[in-house]
């Protein structure tokens, strides 16, 4: 298990940073999270670099779902959550006082675990829908439909039916939909919470291909279930893991490090299957 | 080439506990029909010989007069119901004008604006509305409504009087289907509220999560969510609303002016519906005239079985987008 995770991770050759990713990154430093009085997340400081993959693994539980909702802020819709540290989106305080949350939120995208477009919407108007819910304007809007079917790997299959209704996909199709719809509003950093957990190998390898060309432009992190997905896309991996306390990050490394050489003995035993 | 069966029969034998409460639910839920269809077959009997008499006049003639002799017999009558069927319809179009917009908006800041003790204290208090007695918003409506809405019914004579609906005869603004439409309003608005808050709380939280995620407003996510998903559900409010709008009786009898004039003008003084009409007769009543009342009751019944029919059918072409 473990040689032929880190071939995997090998394998993907992590490429130089791009400079056509925008923006410095994003950082989170010292962040905690609470549900209610459930203490779910501990001290989590992690650098997100431009245009890199970020893996984030671990078992159910774990905090790592938390966190990545820490980063865009969809953490506080649950009641009674609270949290505590900083995230830095290109070196400011996405929850300094005064900061309009829909604005962080067209920086950083959202892909959830259920694809989840709009019902009510066609093809077309769920990939512009959020210009309109950002009131966002756009000179042309058909190249911007294609461009985002293009980058989410969908144009092809789509681009003849672009006036029917998002529901008439199949579940892989509806997920790049939503990739779509989050690209087009022109995202830095593009969140993936288990956004293959609910699809087919076949959609799976389409998403991964996606992700792949999408951190050329933009930082990308993605929660996993799945070892070998992170092996394969991810440059960096960090370990998630909750010891009956809060989740805490237990190790953080470039990905071939995490699936050959993990530092903490905690880390190996997940990686090499021995429990989660 | 193989020949392909005919599908089997798929049948089970259910255990008796399954058979009996069957039987139970079934009686249930037949029992309100049972009862609807008593009441038409009695409204029917009772009323057929003045429908027969008067054929379609009654429902397209505004007049109700009877003569009897000195030993009581029916010497000469007239029935028509078309300014009460104008009146129930203006009345009950005017509450649900008013209602919808107030009871959605309400819904939604139940929903999604108002914090929890707030919604909890709100809730308690719409429902109560619900349970007011009619006749309580009638006597309030009329001592109390009606002087200080006059002002308004005059306002909107005055610069949209050119609208058909605005335009009056004379200078008559009390008791017109507009104040009776108005108590209506407060009085559905609890229907429509409760069942537009309960459509839109059902709105599918990872598409609401979805909306924020691209960076909507709270009023983005719900034009582009809640609204779509609840629309059916709202029609469908807003029909029941409208239903006990026009049948309501005791408010409407103690605010309008009755008289058997055919009005579309809802500013203008001069209404009525047939449920008042029923309850203003109902009392002298000769034998004969409360036929032509049965008769009157059946004609309501149909109306708004009509009108249920009608909001079926846009809940059912409408509502399918949003799901």
């Amino acid at each position: 298990m473990t040689s032929s995770l880190s071939e995997v991770a090998n394998a993907h050759v992590t490429k130089a940073p791009s400079i056509r990713a925008a923006g410095t990154g994003l950082e989170a430093r010292g962040v905690h999270a609470w549900f209610t009085k459930h203490h779910a997340l501990a001290d989590v400081s992690l650098d997100f670099a431009p245009g890199t993959v970020t893996a984030l693994i671990g078992p159910s539980g774990c905090g790592k779902s938390t966190f990545i909702r820490t980063l865009n802020r969809m953490h506080e819709f649950i009641p009674g959550a609270a949290m505590a540290g900083e995230v830095l989106l290109d070196g400011k305080d996405v929850y300094a006082p005064g900061v309009d949350v829909t604005k962080i939120r067209l920086q950083i995208g959202m892909v959830f675990q259920k694809p989840n477009p709009f019902p009510s919407m066609t093809i077309g108007e769920n990939v512009l829908s959020g210009l309109k819910l950002a009131q966002v304007k756009v000179d042309n809007k058909d190249d911007l439909l294609e461009e985002c079917l293009e980058r989410a790997g969908l144009w092809k299959e789509v681009k003849d039916r672009l006036g029917a209704h998002g529901g008439s996909l199949s579940g892989g199709q509806q997920q790049r939909l939503c990739i779509a719809r989050a690209l087009a509003v022109r995202p830095q950093v593009l969140l993936m919470d288990e956004p293959c957990s609910a699809l087919d190998p076949g959609s799976t390898l389409r998403i991964e291909e996606t992700i792949r060309h999408l951190s050329d432009t933009m930082t990308i992190v993605i929660v996993t279930h799945n070892m070998q997905q992170a092996a394969r896309v991810s440059d960096s991996t960090a370990f998630f893991l909750s010891d009956g306390g809060p989740g805490q990050m237990i190790e953080f490394a470039p990905t071939s490090e995490i699936f050959s050489r993990p530092k903490d003995k905690r880390t190996e035993d997940y990686v090499t299957g021995r429990f989660g | 080439m193989s020949t392909v069966p005919a599908p089997r029969e798929l049948t089970t034998r259910p255990r008796l506990s399954d058979r009996v409460f069957r039987r139970v639910v079934t009686a249930g839920g037949l029992s309100s029909l049972v009862i609807l269809g008593l009441i038409t077959v009695f409204l029917a009997y009772r009323g057929v010989e003045v429908l027969r008499q008067e054929g379609f006049n009654f429902i397209t003639k505004s007049n109700w007069s009877i003569t009897t002799d000195d030993a009581g017999n029916v010497v000469e009558s007239h029935f028509g119901l078309a300014a009460m069927l104008v009146g129930t319809i203006l009345c009950s179009a005017v509450a649900v004008v008013i209602a919808l917009p107030i009871s959605v908006a309400t819904a939604l800041y139940l929903n999604f604006y108002a914090p929890p003790w707030l919604k909890k204290f709100l809730i308690a208090v719409i429902d109560m509305m619900a349970a007011f007695p009619s006749i309580l918003f009638g006597i309030w409506g009329f001592l109390v409504l009606m002087p200080s809405i006059e002002y308004w019914a005059k306002l909107l004579n005055r610069y949209l009087g050119f609208v058909p609906v605005f335009h009056v005869d004379a200078y008559v603004f009390t008791r017109s289907p507009f104040v009776a439409g108005v108590i209506l309003a407060i009085m559905i608005i609890p229907i429509i509220t409760s069942v537009s808050r309960e459509v839109f709380s059902q709105a599918p939280l990872d598409r609401i999560q979805a909306a924020y995620a691209l960076g909507a407003t709270r009023w983005g996510m719900i034009k582009a969510v809640v609204i779509p998903h609840g629309r059916s559900g709202v029609i469908g409010g807003a029909m029941l609303g409208l239903g006990r709008a026009m049948g309501e009786t005791v408010a409407v009898f103690t605010v309008l002016n009755i008289v058997f004039q055919v009005n579309w003008h809802v500013l203008f003084g001069v209404g009525g519906n047939v449920a008042s009409l029923i309850i203003l007769k109902f009392g002298e009543a000769s034998p004969y005239e409360i036929k032509a009342l049965m008769a009157a009751g059946l004609v309501l019944f149909v109306l708004t079985l009509l009108v249920n029919a009608i909001a079926d059918l846009i809940v059912k072409t409408t509502g399918k987008s949003g799901k």
